[in-house]
This record gives C-alpha cells, sequence and structure tokens, in this order.
C-alpha cells in the first residue's frame, strides 16, 4: 500500500498572482500534467549529523567576528509533521533571513541599512526523533523592496525543508504575529486566505527563556508519504 | 492543530548563502552542490547544462534547480528503494543543488551519471525542481535524454505529455571534448514553455 497525499493548492498560492510582479514572467503558466508518483516521488535525500555544525543551528553566536550580533535574540522552535500528523524525524532545515536592521548578508541586497559584521544570517539544524527543531537567532527586520511604491516586506525567516521524499520538498517563509505589513504583502497574501495564517508563528512565554529570548513557535506540515519499501 | 500543509513562499532573490553559499562564495558550507560523482561511481558521467528563461525569454540569473535521480542501476538510495536486483552506491546520493547566480550567461550545470531506467519499460530520466524568485511554489520536472528515443517513445509518463509538448523534456546530447554533454533548458512561459509536473 503506496500513498503520497498531493499538493493542496487550497493551502498554496497561484503561480501567478498579479500584485506579485515577479510571478507575472515567472510563474507556470500552462497546467501542470498529473502523473501517478512512483518511486522517484516517493524517495529523496536525506542527510545525518554529517552537514550539521554545534554552531549551526544557533545563529546569534554561527556569525560572530568580535562580538554578539545586534537586535532582539529569538527562539524559533516547533515540529514538523506529514499531512497524517505523525512527526518527521531527521529531516533537514535550512533557514536564512535579513539581520535586526532588514539587511541581507547577500551581495545583491543594496538596501541602505548596516550590515552587522557578527551576523551571518544562515543555519541549519536536523528533527529530532519527535520531529521537533530549535533555532536561536535575532529577530529579522522589515525591509523595503520594490514591487510597488512604498513596499516593505514584512519581519521574515526562509525555510527550506526536505521532508521524507522530494515530492514533500518546501520553501517557505515563517511571519511573525500582529506583524502590520503582513496585510500590504503581496507575497504572503497570495497564499490563499484560510491558509495564510499557517505561516504565521505563535508567541510562546513557555518557549521564552527568561532573561534571554523570546520564543516563537513555528509547526510545519509536508506532504506525507506512507510506503512500504520496494524490494523487487 | 490540523494537520494541513504548510504553505509554500518563494525562495526570494537572497537565498545563496542560505542554500548554495560555497558555490557563491560564502563563507559558510552547503549540503550539496553539483558535482554529484565524488569517486568511484559506475555509470556514465555526463554533464548537464541549461538556462531558465521567464516568459520575456530573458535568463533568469536568481534560480536555484536541484535534481534527484536514480544511480546508473536504476536503484534510488533511500530506505524505500531495497531492490536488492539493481546494486546500491553508497557513495552516490542521487541529490544536487545549483545557483544561476555564478556563470556569466545564467546557466547552471550539473556532472553527475547518467541515471538507468528505474522501472522496468521506463526511460531514464532525472527529477528537476525548479525555485525562483517569482515563483511562489517550487515547479517539478523531468529531464530525459535524446539518446534514449525509442525508450522515451513508449515511456508512459512521456506518453501522457501532449505530443507537441514533449520535446520540452527531452535533453539534447552532444559529445565533447570533456565528455558527453546534455543541455536542458527551462521556460517558465511561452510557446516553448517546459512541461512541470503534479506529482
Amino acid at each position: 500500500m503506496t500513498q503520497l497525499t498531493p499538493r493542496d493548492w487550497s493551502s498554496h498560492a497561484a503561480f501567478i498572482s498579479p500584485e506579485y510582479k515577479s510571478s507575472n514572467l515567472r510563474g507556470v503558466s500552462q497546467n501542470l500534467v498529473k502523473i501517478d508518483p512512483e518511486l522517484s516521488e516517493m524517495t529523496g535525500p536525506a542527510f545525518g549529523q554529517e552537514v550539521i555544525g554545534p554552531l549551526d543551528h544557533d545563529l546569534t553566536k554561527n556569525g560572530q567576528v568580535n562580538g554578539e550580533p545586534i537586535g532582539e535574540r529569538i527562539i524559533v522552535t516547533g515540529t514538523v509533521f506529514d499531512e497524517f500528523g505523525k512527526p518527521v524525524p531527521n529531516t533537514l532545515i535550512e533557514i536564512w533571513q535579513a539581520n535586526a536592521a532588514g539587511r541581507y548578508v547577500h551581495k545583491v541586497d543594496q538596501h541602505d541599512a548596516p550590515i552587522d559584521p557578527n551576523f551571518l544570517g544562515a543555519g541549519r539544524c536536523l528533527t529530532d526523533e519527535k520531529g521537533q527543531y530549535k533555532f536561536y537567532t535575532i529577530k529579522p527586520g522589515a525591509y523595503p523592496w520594490g514591487n510597488h511604491p512604498n513596499a516593505w516586506r514584512p519581519n521574515h525567516i526562509h525555510l527550506s525543508l526536505l521532508g521524507p521524499c522530494i515530492a514533500s520538498r518546501i520553501v517557505t517563509q515563517m511571519y511573525f504575529p500582529g506583524d502590520p505589513l503582513l496585510q500590504y504583502d503581496p507575497i504572503y497574501i497570495a497564499t490563499p486566505e484560510q491558509a495564510r495564517e499557517r505561516l504565521v508563528s505563535e508567541f510562546s512565554l513557555d518557549v521564552t527563556e527568561d532573561g534571554f529570548a523570546l520564543g516563537y513557535i513555528f509547526n510545519i506540515v509536508v506532504r506525507g508519504v506512507n510506503a512500504t519499501p520496494m524490494e523487487a | 492543530m490540523t494537520f494541513k500543509q504548510t504553505p509554500s513562499q518563494t525562495v526570494g532573490p537572497y537565498f545563496a548563502y542560505g542554500l548554495t553559499a560555497q558555490q557563491y562564495r560564502y563563507d559558510n558550507t552547503q549540503i550539496a552542490d553539483n558535482q554529484l560523482v565524488k569517486g568511484d561511481i559506475n555509470g556514465e558521467c555526463i554533464r548537464i547544462t541549461g538556462t531558465v528563461f521567464d516568459g520575456n525569454g530573458d535568463a533568469v540569473n536568481d534560480a536555484l534547480i536541484e535534481i534527484w535521480q536514480a544511480n546508473a542501476a536504476g536503484r534510488f538510495n533511500h530506505p524505500l528503494d531495497q531492490r536488492s536486483n539493481r546494486a546500491l552506491e553508497p557513495n552516490f546520493s542521487g541529490y544536487g543543488r545549483c545557483g544561476t547566480g555564478t556563470s556569466s550567461d545564467a546557466s547552471f550545470s550539473f556532472d553527475t551519471i547518467k541515471p538507468g531506467a528505474a522501472k522496468d519499460g521506463h526511460a531514464p530520466f532525472i527529477t528537476v525542481v525548479v525555485f525562483m524568485r517569482g515563483l511562489l511554489s517550487h515547479a517539478y520536472t523531468r529531464l530525459y535524454f535524446s539518446d534514449e528515443a525509442s525508450a522515451n517513445q513508449t515511456d508512459p509518463v512521456l506518453n501522457t505529455v501532449a505530443e507537441q509538448r514533449r520535446a520540452t523534456l527531452i535533453a539534447q546530447r552532444k559529445d565533447t571534448g570533456t565528455g558527453p554533454e546534455y543541455h536542458f533548458d527551462i521556460h517558465m512561459q511561452g510557446a516553448e514553455e517546459t512541461v512541470f509536473f503534479e506529482v
């Protein structure tokens, strides 16, 4: 018995979402061609501890050159589930983000805000046996972009997950509760309304570490695969 | 909580130092690159090259391309594939990543092994996943091989694709001084729009 849950298009934005300008020339325009999932879709890359360095999960430390990064320390934690509600253990999560001033380390980012010499803004970790992950980082700042006049991206962290197979691969963005910029952001709004709140993390006093960092919970759900190994 | 899929969001313009740091010469590391042949791997070494084009026909220089494939025996390096009649090669992951922002012509390339057919009666292929700024959900396509004409002709997946669009999935082989090279352009829109799959 093999089952791979399909991509749920009531959860994902249309490829072409006109308010998000660059989707107009880059989004797939023809209908996707449906094919039955095979072993090629139900398998995928997997990585172990060998790709994780001791500070990879701690962005407050992994870019330090001569001091602490500037900004509000936060914890981002959660569980990765599949659509059957089963935790996904040992799956790789990679993140990248702007610094507290809203500036990325990326050379293409020319936003006139300071680079923080002690903040790289990239990290990765594996989920544990319970599907849980935890990053320490600095709350990213909002930044302007060219989509329309006075356009600003809300505070966000990019996340890339492999999940159990190549079909469960997902790249997403995590936002922060109560951000007034969300309502104006064409990338966030492109997501169907009933699914948008799944992109917003939840503040948690339980996760918050006294005297150190505010805690946010962001659970992630990827496509599920229920399959018995193929032996011949 | 209800277990509904987390919505996809675009990879944006600044993925490089997060996902392909070494390729872009940042100081931090990356987990996968475009060199899949590390050490002694069975099979034919091939190079794949291509360019991603937007709806204006302009080359996209901030796309991320990933590939996933079987080895030369048609076996995937994954616990679900336990077919002992196809030899596993532990040193061949079958997974690669390449951004289009480090070559002067915005192309991508992979050095890999030509996969064997993963299933009897099917043509060999490589799964290609496309991410970029402006693409809110990643897109899946497949790269088939021009020198597998007879297998391609009877391949059940290729045969579900309208005949006039099938050519968008066939990488063209060229034998060069440094070995066989397959050219595979990806058109996001337009008359030559690549076939993308709902997998």
